[in-house]
């Protein structure tokens, strides 16, 4: 179903999600792009918000800005320092 | 490989899979068509039949609960296997951790640490009426207790976030959605039937059983998802202090 007021913003959050993307794939430092990757996980909340698919979105929102960014944090916290040691 | 012998072997490949590519997008439906009948279907009878308004919650945790079990059992083996890797290394010593010393991060875990984990309860409590449930809200409890890390330092978030209480909390969410599966059958209905049966739309007992396996799955998914923050953080010596050990 496509609701006519609705298109415009549709159309600004695909381009939006493809910017982000982009930027997520030329971030070279792996702690930078955590972060840069969560903002794309909020640009694709808001993507599925204007789709309107409320609980995509808020399933996008706690894995996308909590669960996965805590986790690649810690993990690379991890890594360098078990190099440390050595 | 030189350079030149990658391009030999990617040139065709490329060509290849821009042809699959552009094939596959111009049979694509038009922007908006939506074929599949489940969904209209789900729409119209899911609050009449189950008395539910959020219909994803209705055909997550009822019309398609057994799915949603094998799902929790993914997240709930792939935690344990974490879990025993990680253990396998033995801890450290309690001196050695921690704090972290950026002011701007206490600051923000001391303003966010409780509304995330308001937030996170609302979700789950609400998760069979509005938008939400046991997997979001219960991923945002855990991020709220995390953020109480980031707040203070790693004792304190130690006394939230004790193993032995987390294993348990982890392993009763994960149990406690077989026991009201098994409840059903044990009276003679099919397993995971709705016992409560449903109540009235649109408050917080609309939903009869669901709501109690709702909250099972938000126990077991925050439980889960703190363990792993603990036992990454159980072998987290980088100095935050500034760069010194």
């Amino acid at each position: 179903m496509i609701v006519a007021s609705l298109v415009p913003l549709q159309a600004t959050a695909l381009g939006l999600a493809v910017l982000a993307s982009t930027a997520v794939v030329l971030t070279r430092d792996p702690l930078k792009q955590i972060v840069v990757n969560a903002l794309y996980g909020l640009v694709l909340v808001l993507l599925f918000v204007v789709f309107a698919a409320p609980d995509v979105a808020l399933s996008m929102l706690v894995v996308g800005s909590i669960a996965y960014p805590i986790v690649v944090l810690i993990a690379i916290a991890r890594v360098r320092s078990g190099k440390r040691d050595r | 490989m030189s350079r030149r012998v990658r391009t030999v072997v990617l040139a065709p490949a490329l060509a290849g899979l821009s042809a699959l590519v552009y094939w596959g997008l111009a049979g694509l439906p038009r922007f908006g068509d939506y074929r599949g009948p489940y969904g209209f279907i789900i729409n119209r009878v899911a609050t009449p039949e189950r008395h539910m308004t959020n219909a994803v919650t209705a055909v997550v945790f009822d019309y398609r609960g057994f799915d949603t079990l094998g799902e929790e059992f993914i997240l709930f083996a792939a935690v344990v296997g974490t879990v025993l890797l990680l253990r396998a290394r033995g801890t450290k010593p309690e001196g050695e951790r921690d704090w972290i010393g950026s002011d701007g991060v206490r600051a923000f875990g001391l303003l966010f640490a409780g509304p995330t984990l308001v937030v996170g309860l609302w979700l789950v409590a609400f998760g069979t009426v509005t938008p939400g449930g046991g997997f979001q809200g219960g991923v945002a409890v855990a991020g709220g207790f995390v953020l109480v890390y980031a707040a203070a330092d790693y004792r304190s978030f130690r006394k939230i976030g004790n193993e032995h209480v987390l294993d348990f909390a982890k392993g009763t969410g994960a149990g406690g959605y077989v026991v009201i599966g098994l409840a059903a059958l044990v009276s003679g209905a099919p397993f995971l039937h709705n016992l409560l049966g449903p109540g009235q739309s649109g408050t917080l007992v609309s939903s009869g059983s669901v709501a109690f396996i709702n909250w099972s799955v938000a126990l077991e998914v925050a439980a889960a998802n703190l363990l792993l923050v603990l036992e990454f953080l159980e072998h987290y010596d980088v100095p935050l202090r500034g760069g010194g050990k």
